[in-house]
């Protein structure tokens, strides 16, 4: 194992950095397997039906959305109540954990006056959620 | 009972790269199908292609385990060179891939204090920022035109291959002189060999050449939609002068924030099919936990040789493809 020195950031940080990904990313993946199976088993009725989907996989992702009229961005929340664009949020689940459990090193890294290391944390948040957010290089198609 | 299903692996792992070695024209016949008008013509149930998906992700990822290599690194290039689906969802699907594998590691690494939140946390923000600008030129590059990524991917992987077969890890790297960032950063800390008791003291130097080369590893990385745990090792061990432990958990775990921020961008691009996406995911994972359990029993050695040459004929295909050579076809 290795021991931190002269870390602010100490193990129950840590610990509770893991603990919540850990819950974060197996009920992203529960999920993900609940809503993949409500799409296979064609409960919810598809934005995009299957077929369509096989059929047009094979083009770029500017002709794809275009063939199969399919949303970017976050527009992708307005369909949620389909069979395809349900599996969104066990996959959205998984990418936005890191972020929530960077939010949770602000405090411990604030308290213990780490500004280099609290300022790395904001970053970080600020990269993520500008990922995230929709805004790069949105409006494509 | 279990060096019966090892066999059974062995072999499953041999029919996969016999299936990649000896059927080019094979590969070639479903992307010319797939770049073909006809394409949509498919004749197979829908559930044809993610059902194989399903299975094939299931041997990666035992395969990868056994080989010690990430999962991504392996899909990319196979999935793209052996399945009709276009390289832009492939290496969204790849991604998603990566990500969830480091997520579900992750929380045992940090809770058994194996990776290194000091020395993960500066680097993690460069890989992430730059693996931002690699996914926005992979896929601007691919609709300016597919074979420059495909190319680039060819290149890369080969490249990877190369690293591979050539690269020695060290244990215990020596480094005798902290450098200004490293110290400034508090990058240091005690290891203790759980199988020896011994603890080390480790601390890491060129850190600043590291960080450099983090950008590289962050844009090819969301370039191409390969997990990074290929270059990230050989930089923190290697380079840095991390324990061989700690860098590999600690590259586990930038992975999960690396591979976070580029995937944010193919799915908000519209680049991520749950059809694709999910058996892959699905597929590596149960993959992986057999994997581990068979890790005791098989010639892993072997494997790790055989899975080489599968990435570089991987590699050499792509490139093959994306400049037209058409030396394989």
């Amino acid at each position: 194992m290795t021991k931190q020195k002269n870390v602010c950031v100490t193990p129950p940080e840590q610990m509770r950095y893991a603990i919540i990904l850990e819950r974060g990313a197996y009920l992203g993946i529960l999920i993900m397997l609940i809503t993949y199976a409500i799409y296979a088993f064609g409960i919810l009725t598809p934005h995009v039906p299957i077929e369509v989907v096989t059929h047009s996989w094979h083009l770029g992702v500017h002709d794809y959305l275009e063939a199969t009229n399919s949303p970017t961005g976050w527009d992708w929340v307005a369909l949620v109540g389909t069979g395809d664009f349900i599996n969104f949020i066990g996959l959205a689940l998984l990418a936005v954990m890191t972020i929530i459990c960077y939010a949770t090193l602000i405090l411990p890294y604030y308290r213990c006056g780490d500004y280099i290391y609290l300022s790395i944390v904001i970053a970080e948040i600020a990269v993520l959620t500008l990922a995230a957010s929709g805004i790069l290089g949105s409006g494509g198609h | 009972m279990l060096k019966n299903v090892t066999r059974l692996f062995t072999m499953l792992s041999l029919w996969v790269s016999a299936v990649v070695f000896a059927s080019p024209l094979g590969a070639f016949a479903t992307e010319a199908a797939a770049a073909s008008p006809t394409a949509s013509a498919d004749a197979h149930v829908w559930w044809f292609w993610p059902l194989v998906l399903l299975v094939f992700c299931f041997v990666l990822g035992v395969i990868a385990v056994l080989a010690g290599v990430g999962g991504g690194v392996l899909y990319v290039p196979l999935v793209s060179g052996f399945f009709p689906f276009h390289i832009d969802f492939v290496r969204g699907a790849g991604l998603m891939v990566a990500l969830a594998g480091a997520l579900a590691a992750g929380p045992g690494l940090l809770k058994r204090n194996l990776a290194s939140l000091r020395l993960a946390l500066p680097m993690a923000l460069i890989a992430s920022a730059c693996a931002v600008v690699g996914a926005m030129l992979g896929l601007y590059l691919s609709k300016l035109d597919p074979r420059y990524v495909q190319t680039a991917l060819g290149a890369t992987i080969m490249g990877i291959s190369i690293l591979l077969l050539c690269s020695k890890n060290s244990e215990y790297p020596v480094v005798t002189k902290q450098d200004a960032i490293s110290h400034a950063l508090g990058i240091e800390g005690l290891y203790q060999d759980q199988a020896t008791g011994k603890e080390f003291e480790w601390k890491t130097h060129r850190t600043f050449t590291g960080l450099l080369l983090f950008v590289v590893i962050g844009i090819m990385a969301g370039m191409f939609g390969l997990g990074a745990g290929w270059a990230n090792i050989p930089v923190l061990n290697l380079l840095m002068g991390a324990p061989l432990k700690v860098s590999v958990a600690t590259s586990k775990f930038l992975l999960s924030i690396t591979d976070t921020s580029a995937a944010w961008v193919y799915m908000n691009q519209g680049a991520v099919i749950p059809l694709i996406a999910i058996p892959s995911i699905i597929g590596l994972m149960l993959g992986s936990l057999v994997g581990v359990r068979l890790l005791a029993v098989a010639k892993a050695s072997f494997i790790r040789y055989m899975v080489i040459g599968v990435l570089f004929f991987a590699g050499f295909k792509a490139l093959d493809k994306g400049l037209g050579l058409g030396i394989l076809g």
